[in-house]
């Protein structure tokens, strides 16, 4: 069977985090009544005119400067036109001719090793309303309509489901890092159409495009093009056309369906905004911003390593979520610079382990950076040993506090007192002639049993390493 | 009293002196609008209780030593400037029962002001015409004439003002829809330069040439309206953060001194023998009284009222997209699916002219088409604009007829909408430039009808504008 290439390109909306509305004063609350947040600008009432929200633009230049794009330093609004009742006005304001952000990439890593997926520009938008359906009739949620969007078109770049899958997973890092998103999937804060077509090795030109709308969850638009092309292998392998169409996603069902053809392909009648003076940036205002980036993904794991002294797949996890690594460096910072890798390997395994258990973000447990340095250089120094620390940490997670002052006040300091543990190893072989006979019979485990009795009779509290040192020499003694 | 030939100023003077109370000025008004309006037509509505509860808080405020040019003066307002509370119909049966949920911001501003709202003027449907035949509720007739027009859109603002009831009123001009109905009914009206005056609550035809202004007796009511109105609006973007002049200290200046510029290109074939001499006599008496007259030329002119028709058909084919019958105004019932809705209820709401100027701009904006009209529109518009720069190197007003005839008979434009189009001939210019325009009575014709006389300034020049305008006003009188 001969090869086929397969070519990918995103159209990804993302929700900025403004406060407001892109043209009107309006709240953004999530799930409020029903056309509370709405005002005579986003229900198109007669006479409403628009005005750019700036933090929005803000928002947009930083995605922008953060993907590598040129920022347009004049850019202006278009209208896109088209009846529906999600759209108040009749139209769209939107970016067509002159968008805020040119160029730009995002690396992945794909199994060939990294790859740079380009982007074509960044635009600015107004969300459209919410339609929701009832029994014989269908309401219309203007709460949403106006949401400030900025719209990421790709280049065809990308070659396989997995791709897109990196290309997004590496695109959300990266405008959380930013901090303009909150990229949230379930409040639809990121949704992407997507363009793909298939076509033989070796063939320059691409194949027919499919669009294909309506995708919420990366998960779904993994499905949905895995579906897509091997809908599209199976048309051209059996001798068949493509037709260049839009398709949605029918989740339920797990296949895509046409939509409309390129003849029935609505005409946007696009024009400039008469309402709104082009955008024009100042270049200096440009300047300032790029100046306070945010530090990207990449640039954060290689610092990481360098500052702390962790390994590249230490930097890796920590990196991945911006929270995580804020709570691993403020942590790294309260403790000793030496016990960099210490506090990574608390924070991966302990601390993620607990926030998974618990559903919950760094940001939203009791544990503070402080408390977990101060655990650490507690069990450094010997004052705790690994049990207790291990104790501490969910008390820590679940209701904050200070690990010192725990430790302190319930006498949890561990007994590195020679003369007062072989107090104790003299009782334990007191009370078990029958495991001291077994080792000296050659039943090495037996030592662990011991040394375990004597952790136990000290509540635990015993320095481990030195119990296990004075078993062996009882031991060699008897 | 009798409110027939009352300016604005001389109402604001008695006012001031106590002569009268502006309850029992704006009674005098009402009463004329209930003695003559039955035959002229003017208004579509009339909130008598409003507006003399408005003129009794004035009275109050005034009481209490507050004084002001408009605090308690009754002005009418075109039927598409907002007003919270009012119906806002735009002489359009889509508009069914919409009532204003907030008032423009020029609505505002006089309301801050102390002004009464008298009433509400007729107009063609949605601006678009230049009769006022194209209201969807009644004719409104010229008050010198009753088997003319008054011109239009503003033309029940003019027939308010011409037919004494109302002391001043608010219209709006796109090409020429304030200047042309103030010639026709002989009085004087006030175009400001695009960015003057905030759109803001104003319904909108086409965004990119709409401006709110005045229709009123004198040239000095015109300047105090302005003051009210003038300044930029943070919710027009499109207005411009310029000082605001005070426009009465422009007037008084005379005429000596200023080189008016009279355009070859407005003086051709086609225009009126006798508006032509009425206007030509005016400038000839500046002349006399001391201003140089240069000639001056504006070669785009011809082209001005294809490429006006181009632009504004294209913006009010999207300004108007939002009358759907979903959110407000006429709703079609019963229908079999929502693009019916829409269908059904644009059919029945939207009158002919505004059928054919939707229809025109949608065919000019869509996709194949859009170059060769909007696109190449556009350009030719840059160069009008650029004809008016030149010209005023030159030159500091320009002086020209309004329109190419007087007031037509009723019935006689209707048939023919290319006829209509073109007797905006000299008014589309202006508006395509941006730049403000002044429409003073400067004759009759044989019949007694009166000549306009349009004295063009550049952008954002309304006191030089104001001044010649002034001064005409005394040299014709005298």
């Amino acid at each position: 069977m001969s090869k086929y290439l397969v070519t990918i390109g995103l159209e990804t909306h993302v929700q900025l985090k403004t406060r407001t509305k892109m043209f009107c004063g309006c709240s953004l609350k999530f799930g409020d009544e029903p056309n509370t947040n709405v005002c005579p600008v986003c229900l198109g009432y007669p006479g409403a005119l628009p005005v750019v929200n700036r933090e929005a633009v803000r928002l947009t230049v930083i995605s922008g400067l953060m993907l590598g794009c040129e920022i347009s330093r004049y850019s202006t609004f278009d209208r896109k036109n088209y009846f529906y009742p999600d759209m108040s006005k009749g139209y769209q304001i939107s970016q067509n001719a002159n968008p805020l952000c040119l160029g730009g990439g995002v690396m992945i890593e794909t199994p060939e090793g990294p790859k740079r997926i380009r982007i074509n520009h960044i635009h600015m938008e107004e969300d459209a309303a919410k339609i929701n359906h009832y029994a014989g009739c269908s309401g219309v949620d203007f709460n949403r309509c106006g949401t400030p969007l900025m719209e990421i078109v790709s280049e065809p770049d990308l070659s396989s489901p997995d791709e897109a899958m990196a290309y997004l997973q590496a695109l959300k890092q990266i405008l959380l890092y930013a901090g303009v998103s909150d990229c949230n999937l379930e409040e639809g804060n990121m949704r992407s159409d997507v363009n793909i077509s298939v076509r033989p090795a070796g063939q320059e030109r691409l194949g027919t495009k499919v669009e294909i709308k309506n995708m919420n969850t990366f998960k779904g638009i993994h499905a949905a093009l895995e579906y897509e092309i091997a809908r599209q292998l199976a048309v051209v392998r059996g001798g068949g056309a493509l037709v260049q169409e839009t398709r949605r996603w029918d989740m339920d069902a797990g296949e895509t369906q046409s939509m409309r053809s390129k003849e029935d392909a609505l005409d946007y009648r696009y024009f400039p905004e008469p309402d709104l003076a082009p955008l024009e940036l100042d270049a200096e205002l440009v300047e300032l911003w790029r100046a306070d980036l945010p530090e990207a993904p990449a640039a954060r794991r290689e610092r990481m390593m360098a500052e702390y002294g962790i390994p590249a797949y230490d930097a890796g996890v920590l990196a991945d979520a911006k929270d995580n690594a804020d709570f691993f460096e403020a942590a790294a910072l309260a403790c000793r610079p030496e016990l960099g890798k210490n506090v990574s390997n608390w924070f991966m395994t302990e601390v993620m382990r607990l926030l998974s258990e618990s559903g919950r973000a760094v940001s939203e447990c009791a544990l503070t950076p402080a408390a977990l340095a101060e655990l650490v250089c507690l069990l450094e120094d010997g004052v705790i040993n690994g049990p207790t620390a291990k104790e501490l940490l969910p008390e820590l997670f679940q209701h904050g506090g200070m690990p010192a002052v725990l430790v302190e006040e319930r006498g949890l300091a561990q007994v590195s007192d020679s003369a007062a543990l072989e107090a104790l190893i003299e009782q334990v072989f007191a009370e078990n002639p029958k495991t001291v006979e077994d080792y000296l019979a050659g039943k090495k485990a037996a030592a662990g049993f011991l040394v375990g009795q004597v952790m136990k009779l000290s509540k635990g509290k015993a320095d481990p390493k030195l119990a296990g040192k004075l078993v062996a020499q009882r031991l060699a003694r008897s | 009293m009798d409110v027939s030939g009352l300016t604005l100023c001389a109402a604001a003077a008695g006012l001031a002196k106590r002569e009268f109370s502006s309850v029992e000025l704006t009674q005098a008004v009402l009463d004329a609008i209930s003695a003559k309006d039955g035959e002229i037509n003017a208004y579509l509505s009339v909130d008598a209780d409003y507006a003399l509860q408005q003129a009794a808080a004035a009275d109050a405020a005034r009481s209490a030593g507050r004084d002001g040019d408009l605090l308690g003066i009754p002005l009418a307002l075109k039927d598409m400037i907002s007003v919270e509370g009012q119906p806002c119909t735009c002489a359009s049966k889509i508009m069914r029962g919409y009532v204003s949920p907030y008032d423009a911001t020029v609505t505002e501003r006089l309301r801050q002001a102390g002004a009464v709202f008298a009433g509400r003027t007729n107009m063609d449907e949605f601006a678009m015409g230049s009769t006022t035949e194209h209201s969807a509720f009644k004719v409104t007739r010229n008050p010198h004439d009753l088997n003319r027009v008054p011109g239009g859109s503003s033309g029940g603002s003019a027939a308010a003002v011409a037919g004494g009831m109302a002391v001043a009123a608010l219209g709006t001009d796109t090409g020429g829809s304030i200047r042309q109905p103030a010639a026709f009914c002989g009085c004087v009206g006030l175009r400001p330069s695009y960015g003057r005056v905030s759109r803001y609550g104003v319904t909108a035809c086409a965004s990119s040439l709409d401006q709110v202004g005045t229709l009123t007796r004198t040239v000095e009511d015109a300047a105090i309206l302005l003051q009210a109105l003038a300044g930029v609006d943070p919710r027009d973007g499109t207005t411009l953060d310029a000082p605001v002049p005070d426009y009465r200290a422009a007037l008084g200046g005379g005429i000596k001194g200023l080189k008016i510029g009279v355009p070859e290109e407005y003086f051709v074939g086609g225009t009126d023998p006798e508006v032509a001499a009425c206007v030509r006599g005016a400038v000839d008496a500046c002349a006399a009284a001391g201003a140089e007259v240069v000639e001056v030329s504006l070669p785009h002119t011809e082209h001005a009222v294809a490429v006006y028709y181009i632009l504004a058909a294209a913006e009010a084919s999207a300004n108007l997209a939002r009358f759907d019958g979903v959110r407000y105004g006429q709703r079609a019932k019963n229908p079999e699916s929502v693009f019916a809705l829409y269908a059904k209820s644009r059919a029945e709401g939207f009158g002919m002219e505004v059928k054919r100027r939707i229809i025109l701009g949608t065919y000019v904006l869509s996709s194949g088409h859009y170059d060769a009209y909007y696109g190449r529109a556009q350009k030719v518009r840059t160069l009008v604009r650029r004809d008016f720069e030149e010209a005023f190197k030159l030159c500091d007003v320009l002086m020209t007829p309004v329109a190419p005839t007087a007031a037509c008979r009723i019935g006689e434009a209707c048939d023919d909408p290319l006829k209509m189009y073109q007797g905006d001939v000299f008014t589309a210019p202006a508006s395509l430039a941006g730049i403000c325009g002044l429409a003073v009575p400067c004759g009759r014709t044989a019949a007694g009808l009166p000549v306009g006389l349009q004295i063009l300034g550049p952008a954002f020049g309304e006191c030089v504008v104001l001044r010649a305008g002034q001064a005409l006003e005394s040299e014709i009188q005298a």
